[in-house]
């Protein structure tokens, strides 16, 4: 520093009122604001922009907060694409006839259509979204489940998400390896082209990319699972949360 | 620049360059600024779905966000050991009456320079400091309610969640209004590179203050 110049001058600082830490304050006073008045302003928000994003041709409202839509969540980074010609969907596991589907094979059996809320675990929900497929329920008698089988965990091609849900859960009407999705083919992006479709439940349920179905005694907790989330995912009643059920 | 500033001897012209930050204000800003652009980059792959799509790993990029996010006040809690720091941040914090003219002539759109007196620092400068402190540490509160689940009631989690999206929307753009009014000053940005500026710049963007 050049000695010459003197330090930088104290009575600039010293005059004029200490506004600037009442910004600050003020600024984590509305955040705190924020928190506690946030249910009321969510609801609001949710109605606005779900009117807005109905008549929003450049999509620029599915980019903001609770702005409606689906969002893309992967847990490696990179998922192989899968089609027509090399997807396989294997049931094996606690079965008496161990079975590998195509995806003609699936097309082929009875389809379930279902219109229904999705609800992530992280806040976003899509309403009336269609799903469309074979009865999860339908592929594990087909398979023949044994007797002392208790749970049902799903693996994805992926390489690395896991789900799992009991066998109870398993055979409920409402849950489908689907392959459509808003009456299209599953796209890449939305786990095509087969996910499983878990409708009472938080969407990390409902596992993208799905390549095999393993009958088992108990259920092991899947890859959120693992990371804190609960098993037994009911929209609602579960992961501390207060949603309105899904289905 | 940084050559050509170091090279030039003082006896050549000893005012021309008058000194605005010392050592501790210019890594303070450089690490803050580097930790928070992780903070956006990853929070735009997490959130914005092209991003997402593209980079995939969500568990290490929340670890990452989590942890720049965490850190992101500590370069200026260590700042605060310095004094040349809290001299820097008394200026930040004390309005004055020019500063009313400042932000009146702002709001009015009036670039006249009578209309845009400052100190040090000019009053929307002020403002950002205080609030971009403000914004960081409710991000910090509501980001930390997101992480540790277990310690917060249900209620305060979505709450968190929504203070935390919104805010973090409106952090960006006034970020972006930020570095690209840096942009467009390139002597300003010579004072955070170098330590100091131009005694012309100085008088003209900054009359009052008395370097």
């Amino acid at each position: 520093m050049n000695p010459e110049q003197p330090e930088p001058e104290v009575a600039e600082k010293a005059e004029g009122r200490p506004l600037g830490r009442r910004v600050l304050l003020g600024t984590l006073g509305l955040g705190a604001l924020g928190v506690v008045t946030a249910p009321v302003l969510q609801k609001g928000m949710e109605g606005v922009l779900g009117a807005l994003s109905g008549k929003d041709p450049t999509g620029l409202t599915g980019l903001l907060p609770n702005g409606g839509g689906f969002r893309y969540y992967s847990v490696t980074a990179s998922v192989p694409h899968k089609n027509a010609a090399n997807y396989r969907l294997t049931i094996d596991g606690l079965v008496d006839k161990p079975t590998s589907y195509t995806l003609a094979d699936l097309r082929a059996l009875p389809q379930t259509r279902l219109v229904k809320d999705v609800q992530c675990v992280t806040g976003w929900r899509v309403p009336g979204t269609p799903f469309e497929g074979v009865r999860l329920s339908r592929l594990l008698d087909a398979a023949g489940v044994r007797a002392k089988a208790g749970a049902v965990r799903f693996t994805c091609f992926d390489g690395a998400y896991t789900e799992s849900l009991t066998l109870d859960q398993a055979r409920r009407s409402d849950i489908l390896v689907a392959l459509r999705m808003q009456d299209k083919p599953l796209g890449h992006d939305h786990g095509g082209p087969v996910r499983l479709y878990v409708a009472p439940m938080y969407f990390y349920k409902s596992a993208k990319w799905l390549s095999g179905i393993t009958v088992t005694e108990h259920v092991k907790p899947g890859y959120w699972e693992d990371r804190g989330y609960d098993v037994d995912a009911w929209v609602g009643k579960s992961n501390g949360r207060d949603d309105d059920p899904t289905s | 620049m940084t050559l050509r500033a170091e090279a030039q001897p003082p006896q050549t012209e000893p005012s021309a360059r008058v000194r605005r930050f010392g050592r501790t204000e210019r890594w303070v800003h450089r690490t803050t600024a580097a930790l928070m652009g992780i903070c956006v980059f990853t929070a735009a792959c997490l959130y914005i779905p092209q991003f997402a799509e593209l980079v995939g790993r969500r568990e290490l990029v929340v670890r990452v966000h989590e942890l720049s996010g965490v850190v992101l006040p500590v370069p200026v809690l260590i700042g605060l050991f310095f004094r040349g720091f809290r001299v820097n941040l008394g200026f930040l914090n004390r309005f004055g009456p020019h500063d009313r003219v400042w932000l009146r002539g702002a709001l009015m759109r009036d670039k006249r320079r009578s209309a845009r007196p400052a100190g040090k620092f000019n009053a929307g400068q002020k403002v950002y400091a205080n609030w971009i402190a403000g914004a960081t540490l409710v991000m910090l509160g509501t980001g930390l309610m997101m992480w540790f689940t277990h310690l917060t009631p249900i209620m305060w989690r979505t709450s968190a969640t929504f203070v935390h999206d919104w805010l973090a929307l409106t952090i960006g753009i006034v970020l972006g209004g930020h570095i690209g009014m840096a942009l467009g000053d390139p002597e300003a940005r010579a004072g955070l590179r170098t330590g100091s500026v131009s005694r012309e710049w100085a008088k003209r963007e900054h009359p009052l203050w008395k370097p």
